[in-house]
């Protein structure tokens, strides 16, 4: 572009003129970005199908593909397609909506750690779903989806609230998220201590995160609230991209801030509690998934597709690994997966951090 | 770390003319709260005990109802109050001082976690029934949480930020409390065993298991106290600490040392309380000041009043059942933390 380009059409194309100048830099980003997360997609599809050969009545992964496309026995349609294939649904759409979720809050928050499984979102719909189903009495879906999304809600009020210092300063919502956790932890303990052995484990084993008692009848209110989000994400993507230059220039740009971040936030939120409500608190995928699609896009921001096709991937593969555990061990409920290779994760990305750090100054 | 190089000198003159009577003053004081925190222990209860009953209970081993609860089950968790809790304290004042780090406590940064998952590998998998035998567990699982993330905080060049080593010590929880959930949910057996315990509770410590952990608390918090001199030339940071004759190695191996008994020991008994060790460290600071020796001495008396007086709301709130010791400290200790990053600068160590 040229120095002599008038001012106006700068401003008034702000958003074209990028993808124009771009020939080179801006345009071969999203072929980067569309082309890892075709290749994401087709790895999470394989896994997939993988996966639906797994179980207590192995299958070959002839079979398993002879049956998706229509033929196979009555015995091997009513395995794959009715069993094995909600999980499965359910393990590729959890994971794509804690991307996007994750991909929100981070880009939001300027931060790689701001995800909201950091900054406590699980724990506070984790515990309204306690409340709902030790208190109330009730494991009805629509009561522990609602009480999933109030409860995440007013903990990322809470959250924001208490971190606000004049501003929100990432490390600072972080420490005041793990503080609010910490609180919200205890009080599902005492809820659990209380309750009678029975309902504890049932708690206890929706807290760790299971996808395997997922049908297709309850994976409906999760496939439409999936298009909402995908839907709603993908309008605010490009307001996402801009809000990442910093609120000035998001607004030259002609970006509505506020209205856009409560609605980004809105979206966040739907995310985690859409995922806590059916399957209970799947952590650290929103954490890892738009990390690892960065690194992989190599984009300077989060972008949401990558960060969807990422987090589908991720928990495809942690639900093999649990189907794996399962016939070799014991049934292990596919959240402590990622929670432990997630957690490793995020100990290992400290340390780098922290050597780049000791190495730059 | 800018807050370490304002911290006084280890010097005798100038701060001991005006800190010293009021430091022996609020040792006292402490003392005394503590002679009352364990009067409510005993006196206060899920049994709404006359207080005449309580006092002739505790008179008479006789057999009466009174009796019984005062010495079998009152007498027993108080004791273990006030060990843990001067465990606990201890515990974090040393870890503070030794990761220069505000926000360090060894239930935020891990160490409960380690110990709490190795014991429940011991019940879970190896069978042990009791603290004797599980305090072993909870001492090689305390070591490991502790050697990690002083390792990860040592991967900065020995300046980790608190943010970094917080984070670590979250993750590495979430890790191991995974993979413990999972131990514990195949297995009812040891889910029932554990879900009171994982909460920490005093409540159903016999002064039997107190009597088995408490040498290793007592080794601990003497080299604690031992260890405290040399903190002081730590908070100097490492060059100016060594040219003042301070051997670092030592102070830091001796110091994980200590940390990993007290909250190692602190765990087996009670499943770890959270909370207690943050809290306590910076309150003793706003009287002693940053001299180590006040710090960790105070610590070790005002830790177990704050944790007896959790264990008497708890029971007092939580009639005809009681909430556990653990929940309550969590309950309180959680805002501290938040109001600790709200201020412009931590308390400076």
């Amino acid at each position: 572009m040229s120095a002599v380009e008038p001012r106006t059409a700068r401003v008034d194309f702000g958003y074209t003129t990028r993808t124009l100048r771009g020939g080179f830099f801006s345009f071969r980003l999203p072929v980067r970005v569309v082309a890892v997360s075709a290749a994401l997609a087709l790895v999470a599809a394989a896994l997939g199908i993988v996966a639906l050969t797994l179980g207590d009545y192995p299958l070959s992964v002839a079979e398993v593909v002879r049956t998706i496309g229509g033929g196979g026995e009555r015995f091997h349609r009513l395995v794959v397609l009715e069993w094995r294939m909600p999980v499965v649904l359910a393990a590729l759409v959890f994971g794509a909506v804690l991307g996007i979720g994750g991909a929100i809050f981070q880009s939001l928050t300027r931060n790689p750690l701001g995800s909201p499984d950091v900054i406590g979102f699980d724990a506070g719909s984790y515990t309204a779903v306690v409340v709902t189903i030790l208190v109330l009495g009730t494991r009805d879906y629509w009561s522990l989806a609602g009480a999933a999304i109030v409860g995440g809600i007013l903990t990322a009020v809470v959250v924001y609230v208490l971190a606000y210092r004049r501003g929100v300063q990432g490390f600072r919502l972080i420490i005041v998220g793990i503080g609010v956790s910490a609180m919200l932890g205890s009080v599902n303990s005492y809820l659990i201590t209380r309750a009678d052995l029975q309902d504890a484990m049932a708690v206890g084993f929706w807290g760790a995160g299971s996808i395997t008692r997922v049908t297709w009848t309850s994976m409906v209110p999760v496939l439409v609230g999936f298009a909402v989000i995908v839907a709603a994400s993908a309008a605010l993507a490009p307001s996402l991209r801009r809000l990442e230059l910093g609120d000035d220039a998001a607004v030259t740009q002609g970006t509505r801030v506020g209205l856009v971040r409560l609605a980004l936030i809105v979206v966040g939120v739907a995310t985690t509690a859409l995922v806590t409500a059916a399957a209970g608190p799947l952590g650290f995928i929103a954490l890892v998934a738009p990390q690892l699609a960065r690194r992989l896009t190599r984009s300077p921001g989060v972008s949401l597709l990558a960060a969807a096709a990422m987090g589908a991937t991720l928990l495809v593969s942690a639900h093999l690994i649990s189907l794996v555990v399962a016939s070799a061990y014991r049934p292990v409920p596919v959240g402590l997966i990622t929670v432990c290779v997630g957690g490793l994760y995020l100990i290992w990305l400290l340390v780098r951090e922290a050597r780049r750090q000791a190495t730059t100054s | 770390m800018t807050t370490a190089v304002l911290a006084p000198p280890p010097a005798r003159e100038r701060p001991s003319r005006s800190l010293g009577p009021r430091r022996a003053v609020g040792l006292v004081v402490l003392l005394a709260a503590l002679a009352v925190a364990t009067a409510a222990s005993l006196a206060f209860g899920a049994n709404p005990l006359p207080l005449g009953a309580v006092w002739d209970g505790l008179l008479a081993k006789d057999g009466t109802e009174a009796s019984l609860i005062v010495w079998d089950l009152r007498i027993p968790r108080t004791v273990a109050g006030i060990v843990v809790g001067a465990a606990f304290g201890v515990a974090g004042a040393l870890i503070q001082a030794l990761t220069r780090n505000p926000l360090a406590d060894p239930g935020i940064l891990g160490v409960n976690a380690g110990a709490g998952f190795a014991v429940t590998l011991g019940v879970g998998v190896f069978g042990v029934a009791s603290v004797s035998g599980y305090v072993w567990f909870a001492f090689v699982g305390a070591a490991f949480a502790t050697g990690l993330v002083y390792l990860i905080g040592a991967a900065g060049g020995g300046g980790a930020s608190p943010i970094t080593l917080v984070l670590a010590g979250v993750a590495l929880a979430a890790v191991l409390g995974g993979v413990q959930q999972f131990l514990t949910l195949i297995d009812p057996t040891t889910f029932d065993r554990l879900r009171s315990w994982g909460v920490g509770t005093i409540d159903s410590t016999s002064l039997a298991d107190t009597l088995a952990v408490l040498p290793f608390l007592a080794v601990g918090l003497v080299v604690a106290l031992a260890l405290s001199g040399a903190l002081n030339a730590v908070a100097l940071g490492d060059d100016l600490a060594t040219s003042l004759g301070t051997n670092i190695l030592r102070t830091r191996v001796l110091g994980i040392v200590a940390v990993t008994l007290l909250a190692g020991g602190g765990t087996a008994l009670t499943g770890g309380i959270g909370f207690v060790g943050l809290m306590v460290p910076h309150v003793v600071r706003w009287f002693t000041g940053p001299d180590q020796r006040w710090v960790i001495a105070y610590s070790a008396v005002a830790a177990p009043v704050l944790v007896l007086v959790a264990d008497v709301v708890g029971r007092v709130l939580g009639r005809p059942g009681e909430i556990q010791v653990g929940i309550v400290t969590a309950v309180i200790g959680a805002p501290v933390l938040i109001a600790l990053v709200r201020r412009q600068k931590a308390s400076g160590l």
